[in-house]
């Protein structure tokens, strides 16, 4: 069982919007760059538009201590349904 | 709840951790005290690494295969607005299986290996879903439930010890509630439907409850393994503790939608300010957990399906990018 | 009988042009909604589940206004729903089994470089709210394709194995794609009022992207095949009467209930 029946693993930061920095927010597998930016995407930004993705091979990042920090994300407007505020709940029931 | 079945060394950990070097144990856990993030390249017991491992990769099991349940009604979906938010939670469901094992992989174990240790029926995945969607209404009582129970195990969670995992659920946490409201308003529909919609609600309600509490694992007094995870604050709050804040939310929710919760012994107890609720059948519990409950083979042979016939295609990837690679270096 | 617009094209023939767009996202989608918790990696499951959210969304929005102009009460859960076999006006490409990954990535990038040549040209239609609803779907016909493309380039120019299933696929699913640019009197009606595109420009320009992915792909180009099929006047392959049993069920056996 070996972890060379993976697909490369590659670190993932992503630019939420214009002027914010690229932020790490994970790993995705891939067989190349190319792929590893399309599945960032789709497993990374499925509730925002406009994003700038970094991907680099996890094998090439050399670190010292680092702070990692959430991304914020946007929601994608045409995708309503979901977002929690979408649903019609009544007030009456309460904690959902 | 993604520990259910994890057999762990409890205080055996401790003194085998002690053993390895106390002086750094006793550093990890005054950060640990001070509600500081353990990152993947700080030095941590063994013990402490071995517990995530198994429990973040359960989690991201039990994501996965919850994809199954709930696929089954994407085909057969009542309109097409449904159709689309289940595809979407689903895809939202494989997404945090995705930062699941990326959160677990920084512990030192390869996705490959998680995958082998699931479908040789050596990882355990959440019960519950290995129960049947046997009608439109499961997949609102699903979304409900299921969901709501997973909340409410995820939102301590948050302030897991572990950084990944904390920033992982964090993210899925973000996203449930989504999937919770419109598992909800489902049921809604159905309750304030016509009468064969109104059974079918009912008839959900009847077979999703106990599976929902047994989400939960283990009453607090049968379980061995919280002591170690609830000092090094993998575990927030414990089993019985989740369990009764999910009967005490839902209980007025199934009452709004004028269903009956299927325990008879079901009341609201003035002196403790809280509901009480009828004994869990552990016995079945415990036969799902071995792998007796309705759908433990085919859930297990759907990914190992998916696994298989996959195979040719993700070798077929790695090749590709191999040629290319080989061609742009002789370039 | 039915009235004609200001463009001369009768109002029932425009709803039928429309439900043949309409009908070939439906179906798409719901081939694919059949691969999610299937697919060979979860990465691919999200990919897939991704372009079935966008064709179910190009197909609410053609529905709604294909029911608006008929004029008959018939929403887009309506259309959906309750029409039979004989009035599902998809090509019959898109109703074709998912078989296994190489098929359905055949089967979606012959319909996806259809649909981008398609959209593009629509977004120039004389019809405003189609032009409107082609402009949104261009932008997510581009990633599909992207998508598509990549795949049957990996598994073309991959393993002996996939590139001899993958052949094998497109082999299987070509003979579907001259119903695409077969144009019968509804489309020259369309494109002779500036609604739709002449379907020989779109054949070409077609194939010449079709040709440049084949030839990365490595995968050879199979000959055309005289049988036509006829999924775009209602004329089936047998798959469709499966796929809308699963899709119809539960509004067919509620009738008229509220999901």
């Amino acid at each position: 069982m070996s972890a060379a029946r993976d697909w490369p693993l590659y670190e993932i930061f992503i630019r939420a919007r214009g002027g914010l920095d690229h932020k790490h927010v994970g790993s995705v597998h891939a067989a190349d760059a190319a792929m590893a930016v399309e599945h960032a995407r789709d497993v990374y930004t499925r509730r925002q538009e406009g994003v700038s993705i970094w991907v680099a091979r996890s094998s090439d990042i050399v670190a010292s201590d680092p702070a990692e920090s959430d991304a914020l994300f946007e929601p994608a407007r045409d995708k309503i349904y979901r977002h929690p505020t979408f649903y019609d709940i009544p007030k009456e029931v309460e904690t959902l | 709840m993604y520990t259910q079945g994890l057999l762990e060394q409890g205080g055996k950990g401790v003194a085998a951790a002690a053993v390895e070097d106390s002086e750094r144990l006793r550093r990890f856990e005054a950060r640990i005290e001070a509600e500081e993030k353990i990152e993947p390249k700080d030095w941590m017991p063994d013990a402490y690494r071995q517990t995530l491992i198994r429990q973040i990769s359960q989690h991201a099991h039990s994501e996965i295969v919850g994809m199954l349940p709930e696929g089954n009604w994407i085909t057969r979906a009542p309109t097409l607005l449904r159709k689309s938010i289940l595809i979407a939670k689903v895809q939202d469901e494989g997404g945090h299986g995705a930062y699941l094992y990326s959160a677990a992989e920084t512990l030192g174990i390869s996705r490959a290996e998680m995958i082998d240790q699931l479908l040789a029926g050596k990882a355990k995945y959440s019960s519950i879903f290995n129960y049947p969607t046997l009608t439109w209404a499961d997949i609102g009582a699903i979304g409900w439930l299921v969901d709501g129970a997973a909340i409410m195990n995820q939102i301590p969670l948050c302030r897991c010890s572990y950084g990944p995992y904390a920033r992982a659920m964090i993210r899925v946490c973000r996203e449930e509630s989504f999937h919770q409201r419109q598992g909800y308003d489902i049921m809604l529909k159905l309750a304030r439907g016509t009468a064969g919609q109104r059974r079918m609600a009912q008839d959900a309600l009847n077979r999703w409850w106990w599976p929902s509490l047994m989400m939960f694992g283990p009453s607090d007094g049968a379980s061995q393994h919280t002591a170690l995870s609830v000092r090094w604050k993998i575990k927030r709050f414990t089993n019985d503790e989740l369990r009764q804040k999910f009967v005490d939310f839902t209980v007025p929710q199934a009452k709004f939608l004028g269903i009956t919760v299927p325990d008879a012994a079901l009341h609201w107890d003035e002196s403790a300010a809280r509901h009480h609720f009828g004994e869990i059948d552990w016995a079945e519990f415990h036969e799902v957990l071995r792998g007796n409950g309705p759908c433990n083979r085919e859930r297990l042979a759907a990914r190992r399906q998916a696994h298989d016939a996959g195979r040719w295609v993700r070798e077929a990837a790695a090749a590709h990018a191999a040629k290319h690679a080989a061609r742009a270096a002789a370039a | 009988m039915s009235a004609a617009g200001p463009d001369g094209v009768a109002i029932s023939d425009r709803v039928r042009h429309l439900l043949r767009l309409a009908d070939t996202s439906l179906v798409l989608a719901q081939r694919l909604g059949e691969w999610v918790g299937h697919a060979p990696a979860i990465e691919e499951d999200l990919g897939l589940a991704n372009t079935a959210l966008d064709l179910l969304g190009q197909s609410r929005l053609l529905l709604s206004y294909a029911g608006e102009l008929e004029g008959k009460g018939r929403g887009e859960d309506a259309l959906a729903f309750l029409r039979e076999e004989a009035d599902f006006l998809n090509v019959t490409l898109a109703e074709q089994p998912n078989g296994d990954f190489g098929d359905t990535i055949v089967r979606q990038f012959l319909i996806d470089a259809y649909q981008l040549e398609l959209y593009e040209r629509l977004v120039a239609s004389k019809d405003a709210r189609l032009a409107e609803i082609a402009a949104k779907a261009v932008k997510e016909t581009r990633y599909h394709l992207r998508f598509s493309s990549a795949w049957l380039v990996r598994l073309g120019d991959g393993t002996a194995e996939s590139h001899a299933r993958v052949q094998a696929s497109l082999e299987r699913l070509w003979p579907y794609s001259r119903e695409l640019f077969d144009a019968d009197e509804l489309d020259r009606q369309i494109a002779s009022a500036g609604i739709g595109p002449d379907l020989a420009t779109l054949h070409d320009a077609w194939s010449s992207r079709v040709d440049a992915v084949l030839a990365e792909a490595t995968l050879r180009r199979p000959a055309d095949t005289p049988y036509l099929w006829y999924g775009k006047q209602g004329r089936h392959s047998e798959h469709l009467g499966y796929l809308l049993t699963e899709l119809q069920y539960l509004q067919r056996t509620h009738l008229g209930a509220s999901w």
